[in-house]
């Protein structure tokens, strides 16, 4: 009779974090920033079809890393849950903290529960009437959210990112600046050696305050070469 | 049903299609407008009354009167009846107003769920044809008398023209060639815009056909109203272009009544159609 091996729940865990880790840490960055009149997502992407940031719902915007398949599967099952309670209840009821509570609930079950959890990180971004309503949920693949002020990194090179933006990044920045930062750190950390990011290689959008109802919009990529030139 | 703090239901992470309406079908199908009874017995529900549309090719004008009637009772006088379905086009509804009212608001979702679930909007014929499907889950309340029957009118812009549509209680789509009328005033309306209508007409003259037309409507239908001088109520005026949807604000439609209502007052059936000398045969 053969007798199974006994493995920790410790070493489980741990086993299921890094294999989730390694996932995330071979795709490439995005960076999530607020500026003076919104909210700015700016992902190395060169795909024009695969999104890595869309939009949720009026004032919701999301962000991702990992795998496509697995991050596309909760965007959907996001724009579903908005769309429903907006029309259930009023377009006013839908709020970035709940989106961001179903994704944890959801991201934690499947980390606990299925033998592979999904190797994804997500920011859910709610843009609101002053930057000082502006929140920044991110959100990784065990289910933890927290509560992020100003930016976010995530990705491959998250870490160095975060390290650059947290004395680079101020309150108050405007769109400019922060399109500028965001793609100078993700050309020079965000892959092999120095490299300078043309918008053919981005994807950007904003969550705009200033415009009425639904405040998300992508930059497309003729914008941006003439923004970055 | 709430939503706080659970997991996201296994509905919601299914692959779907990226329709509104049959996700609510499967997962909350109370939700929808169109799954409840009526019943046997004859409903007084207010009814919204006359809505225009004409198009150019600068794209497509929509306007609708402002009244609700329940009987030969006013209901409301400043019921909104013609809305943006999106970016790109509009919609108008005359029937039962509070199935017409959620069945708008059902639209409005299922494009834009459309829209950011596929990353790209519907086309204008998609559009059209989703209204359709919404349209033919009503049937039965419709034979119970509760009837919807939108009008929709866009900016096409695969073809760079304004298009409209008009339906049938069945839920049967058919394209209108220069401009339409729904509602008890629709006869009269019809009747006005075949007189008025100019193809090479701009925005400016479009709007003025349309709100001629509303005239010539409330002018003979006891259902459908004028424009209301002493509460200013106006009717509401959509236009569609490359541009996108803008539904004109109050003082801009009253800008344009106060000088229809001073003609008028010399030629209360309206604008002479231009007819020449010695008939139109010779």
């Amino acid at each position: 009779m053969s007798m199974p091996f006994y493995v920790s729940p410790e070493q489980i865990i741990k086993d299921k974090a890094d294999y989730a880790r390694k996932g995330i840490a071979r795709g490439r960055s995005v960076i999530v920033q607020q500026f003076d009149q919104g909210i700015l997502f700016v992902a190395e992407n060169p795909s024009r079809a695969l999104h890595k940031i869309s939009e949720i719902y009026d004032r919701i915007g999301f962000a991702a890393v990992g795998k496509y398949n697995e991050f596309e599967n909760l965007r959907v099952a996001g724009v579903r849950l908005a769309d429903m309670r907006g029309y259930s209840y009023d377009r006013r009821d839908v709020s970035g903290r709940s989106l961001a509570n179903a994704y944890a609930q959801t991201l934690g079950t499947i980390f606990t529960e299925t033998p592979k959890p999904y190797e994804v990180e997500i920011v859910v971004a709610e843009v609101g009437a002053v930057a000082d309503d502006d929140q920044l949920y991110r959100l990784t693949f065990d289910g933890s959210v927290a509560d992020e002020q100003g930016y976010v990194a995530m990705g491959g090179s998250a870490e160095t990112i975060s390290q650059s933006l947290s004395t680079q990044w101020h309150e108050g920045m405007t769109l400019m600046e922060c399109l500028r930062l965001a793609v100078d750190l993700l050309g020079r950390f965000g892959g092999e050696g120095e490299r300078v990011l043309g918008a053919n290689e981005l994807e950007v959008a904003v969550l705009d305050r200033t415009r009425p109802r639904r405040t998300f919009s992508r930059i497309a990529r003729p914008r941006l070469a003439e923004l970055l030139a | 049903m709430s939503f706080e703090f659970r997991a996201l239901p296994a509905a919601f992470l299914a692959p779907r299609s990226a329709s509104f309406a049959d996700f609510l079908a499967s997962t909350a199908p109370a939700s929808l407008p169109q799954r409840t009874s009526a019943g046997d017995q004859p409903l007084h529900a207010a009814h919204g009354t006359t809505i225009v549309a004409l198009r150019g090719d600068f794209g497509a004008v929509m306007a609708g009167d402002r009244r609700a009637t329940m009987g030969n009772v006013i209901a409301q006088r400043d019921i909104e009846k013609v809305f943006a379905a999106d970016d790109h086009s509009m919609i108008g509804i005359a029937g039962t107003a509070g199935i017409a009212v959620e069945l708008v608001r059902l639209f409005q979702v299922e494009l834009e769920h459309y829209e950011k679930i596929e990353g790209v909007p519907l086309s204008l014929d998609g559009k059209a044809n989703r209204l359709a499907s919404l349209l033919r889950g009503n049937l039965g309340l419709a034979m119970q008398g509760l009837s919807v029957v939108p009008l929709f009118a866009g900016y096409d812009i695969d073809r760079g023209r304004g298009r409209i549509y008009s339906y049938d209680v069945t839920g049967g789509r058919y394209e209108e060639h220069d401009f339409y009328a729904v509602g008890s005033g629709a006869f009269f309306a019809r009747g006005s815009l075949k007189k008025l209508y100019r193809a090479d007409a701009s925005v400016d003259l479009a709007v003025t056909t349309a709100l001629e037309a509303l005239y010539d409507a409330a002018d003979d239908d006891s259902a459908t109203a004028g424009p209301d001088m002493a509460r200013r109520i106006f009717p509401i005026v959509g236009v569609a272009t490359t541009d996108g949807v803008r539904l004109l604000d109050e003082s801009e439609v009253e800008s344009r009544v106060a000088p229809l209502i001073a003609a008028r007052m010399t030629r209360p059936n309206g604008p002479f159609a231009g007819m020449p000398e010695g008939g139109s045969s010779s």
